[in-house]
């Protein structure tokens, strides 16, 4: 091996990725969503989504989902280091594979085309709840709900039909049956 | 109806009801609403700073030797960014801050206004929590919600932004709400189950080792007792991070001396071969674990801390005590005590051959230096200077390098609270202005800051403000005319490339002393050495002592970087013994 010359330890193996979805409850106050993003950026942890709106008009409280990716170390860290912020109550924590747990996002697409190929754009998104949001002689918005790999398919699929933009939330999460988030 | 007061005037009700009795600050026009109240309030003195880092390190100087939180007041734009740097020492450190500043009208905030800057999101990642107040009415919840921050749990810096338009709009003044009595027994997780699993650890160990940290510091001086009977109960050796010194015993025979990077062979090795670590508040830095994959790998480890972040954020630990390290300490040797284990008899045998063993990497002697007649060494003077104060309560801060290692390595500490040094940040300058908070704090006691010449020049002006408040702090320089840590490295790392780490032109430090209206003291030879720190230590009021040093030494023993803790360099002399020569030369 040759030899380090910093004074810091050399990086050591890299462990397997897992994806999470973290949820957080917060204080809708300001800077509380550049708290919570900052602590992602400075301690170099990932953030691959993000959705942010007020549930709790009352108490003023904000929901904000994560999607992010790391080792069971990071994830853990990634938790606790959220929890002692001052304006986050409580802090859940899920994998994408969980079973018990939904995970949705919606996208609009803007199809610029004839309508025989809208038509087919409606067809081929038929699966994930269609809606069509605007739609005019040579146009249409179509708005859908599904998981991310999805709606990346989905993206792929309609561009030669005439997609021209696209927009996208980021991922919202919510447990299946009475159980709610503790 | 109760009394409408300023903003200015609800600042120093809440100062007052916090008990607050110094704050360090330099006025500016953003704040001159909250000066020009300050004389309305005599149970409060301001001490002027020269530089608002130094303000901070004056701050976090106080609340390390005094227990309470330090106080910073400063004025917008470049008040706030000059502390950024002492904030984040103090978040580091965990060091209870609250740091006051001033900000521009709220009308003009995002205009880009003279001496404006995002104060709040420049000190965000640099304080646990930080507040911008838009509404008078939000001011005395929100300053007793920032003491209450920086003092509970793992304390910290908290920043408080007022604009000026706030310190001069009137409200109501609400007092401090009364805190349930919990005695910090909500951040208490820890179970009596886990005291039994640790307790049944403990009685199984044969090779133990007890790693204390800062936490048993911020946990008062209660937990430096209680840790002291846990240490003899048990017969435990026990070794402390940098951090940690004075919570046990400098000088008692079961302390290893501190670990890490430059800590001794003993604690370093006994870290390395033992069966059972107890981290009690420490946070497994990475100047203390060195390798991690090869940290004391044959060890059950616990940790112990009051923040559930430090669980497991760098060690996997196999039993984690969440809690004030008091309260766990208390629970800890009450359980011993009533389980009747006698584990003072029945370890003493377990533990003999690990005892044994322990002494024989003791013999190495590892702090050990080659003295000289002609040149001061470093290291011989922070032992002169400990055997000339160790009679009287001395308080030592430090600046940042090699001369850092050397005092934490010579002084030997048998108080709590008695070292301040700037260790997870490690801020050059640090040293000179944390002593000038520690003199306030106790204006009675010896207050010495062991310094390097280089790191002193950083905040060198705040020897106006010890003149000006007669704080008779002595600055120790260990003047090696080199960045002495960076020197170091280049000499082992980067084949004697001295890029940079030589002072080609230093202040005489007497003639600056002069200057400044302090008194100023130079040493040169190993025979004039103690009638001068006698002489310093005499002299009623600040002294600037120029110590000259062998520009040469390097700070042994050290772990060279990416290696684990049993595979230590050791001083010069047991270099010397193992040199290969002859024969052996050719050979290599």
């Amino acid at each position: 091996m040759a030899k380090s010359k910093s004074a810091y330890s050399v990086a050591t193996k890299k462990e397997k990725l897992d994806t999470h979805i973290i949820v957080v409850w917060v204080d809708n106050e300001a800077g509380v969503l550049a708290r919570v993003v900052g602590l992602f950026s400075g301690r170099g942890y990932n953030i691959e989504s993000l959705a942010v709106a007020e549930i709790d008009l009352k108490k003023n409280i904000s929901r904000i989902t994560i999607v992010t990716t790391g080792t069971p170390q990071v994830i853990d860290q990634i938790k606790l280091q959220l929890k002692k912020l001052v304006p986050v109550h409580k802090v859940a924590d899920f994998k994408r594979e969980d079973k018990s747990v939904i995970f949705k996002e919606m996208a609009l697409f803007k199809i610029v085309a004839k309508k025989n190929k809208i038509d087919k754009c409606l067809n081929a998104c038929k699966k994930f709840n269609p809606v069509i949001l605007d739609k005019t002689k040579n146009s249409a918005v179509i708005q859908i709900t599904a998981l991310r790999r999805e709606i990346d398919k989905m993206s792929i699929k309609l561009k030669p039909l005439g997609l021209i933009s696209a927009s996208r939330t980021g991922a919202v999460a919510m447990t299946r049956g009475e159980k709610v988030f503790n | 109806m109760s009394k409408l007061l300023t903003g200015a005037e609800i600042v120093f009700k809440c100062l007052e009801d916090q008990a607050v009795e110094y704050i360090f600050g330099y006025p500016g026009g953003a704040v001159l609403p909250i000066y020009d109240e300050l004389k309305n309030h005599d149970s409060i003195k301001h001490i002027l700073v020269r530089h608002e880092q130094g303000a901070g390190h004056a701050a976090e100087g106080y609340a390390r030797s005094s227990g309470k939180p330090g106080v910073v007041l400063v004025t917008s734009g470049p008040g706030a960014t000059n502390v950024v740097t002492a904030l984040t020492d103090a978040y580091m450190d965990s060091v209870p801050l609250v740091c006051i500043s001033g900000q521009v009208p709220t009308h003009l905030i995002g205009t880009d206004a003279f001496q404006e800057c995002d104060t709040t999101g420049i000190t965000r990642p640099c304080t646990k929590h930080n507040w911008l107040v838009k509404d008078i009415k939000d001011l005395s919840k929100i300053l007793h919600e920032a003491f209450k921050v920086a003092t509970t749990g793992r304390p910290g810096p908290v920043l408080v932004d007022i604009p000026k338009d706030i310190q001069f709009a009137k409200s109501k003044y609400s007092k401090p709400k009364s805190e349930k009595k919990l005695n910090g027994s909500s951040l208490n997780r820890f179970t009596q189950e886990e005291v039994d699993k640790l307790i049944e650890m403990m009685s199984k160990a044969k090779k133990p080792i007890i790693y204390s940290g800062g936490g048993v510091i911020n946990s008062g001086p209660e937990a430096s007792e209680a840790l002291r009977e846990l240490v003899q109960l048990t017969g435990f050796p026990i070794t402390s991070t940098l951090q940690g010194l004075g919570a046990y015993p400098g000088d008692d025979s079961q302390f290893l001396g501190m670990l890490g990077m430059h800590g001794t062979y003993e604690a370093n090795n006994a870290m390395h071969d033992c069966d059972l670590l107890i981290n009690i508040g420490a946070r497994f830095d990475d100047r203390i674990t060195g390798k991690i994959d090869e940290f004391s790998p044959k060890s059950k480890k616990v940790h112990i801390d009051i923040d559930p972040s430090s669980i497991n954020k760098i060690i996997k630990v196999d039993l984690a005590l969440v809690g004030d390290v008091n309260d766990v300490i208390n629970k800890i040797t009450k359980t011993i005590n009533k389980k009747k284990l006698n584990l003072n008899k029945s370890n003493k045998q377990q533990i003999s051959k690990w005892w044994e063993q322990i002494q024989k990497w003791r013999q190495k002697n590892s702090l050990n230096f080659i003295n000289s007649n002609e040149a001061i060494k470093p290291q011989h003077a922070v032992q002169r200077l400990y055997e000339l104060t160790k009679n009287q309560d001395t308080f030592i801060t430090t600046e940042v390098g090699q001369h850092q290692m050397w005092a934490a390595q010579h002084y030997k500490f048998n108080k709590p609270n008695r070292w301040m040094t700037s260790g997870g940040l490690g801020t050059m300058g640090y040293g000179l202005p944390a002593a000038v908070g520690v003199q306030i704090a106790h204006p009675e006691k010896l207050v010495v800051d062991i310094a390097g010449e280089a790191s002193v020049l950083m905040t060198m002006q705040e020897m106006s403000t010890a003149v000006q408040y007669n704080l008779p702090i002595k600055i120790f320089i260990l003047n090696n005319q080199y960045m002495g840590m960076v020197r170091q490295w280049q000499e082992l790392l980067h084949e004697k490339n001295y890029s940079e780490s030589y002072s080609e032109a230093l202040p005489d430090f007497i003639k600056m002393a002069d200057a400044y209206g302090c008194k100023g003291i130079k040493a040169e030879t190993p025979d004039e050495l103690d009638k001068k720190i006698q002489e310093m230590i005499d002299y009623d009021g600040p002294v600037i002592f120029d110590c000259h040093v062998d520009p040469n030494e390097n700070c042994f023993p050290m772990i060279p970087s990416g290696k684990p803790h049993n595979q230590m360099i050791l001083g010069p002399k047991e270099q010397e013994e193992n040199k290969i020569t002859g024969k052996g030369k050719a050979l290599v």
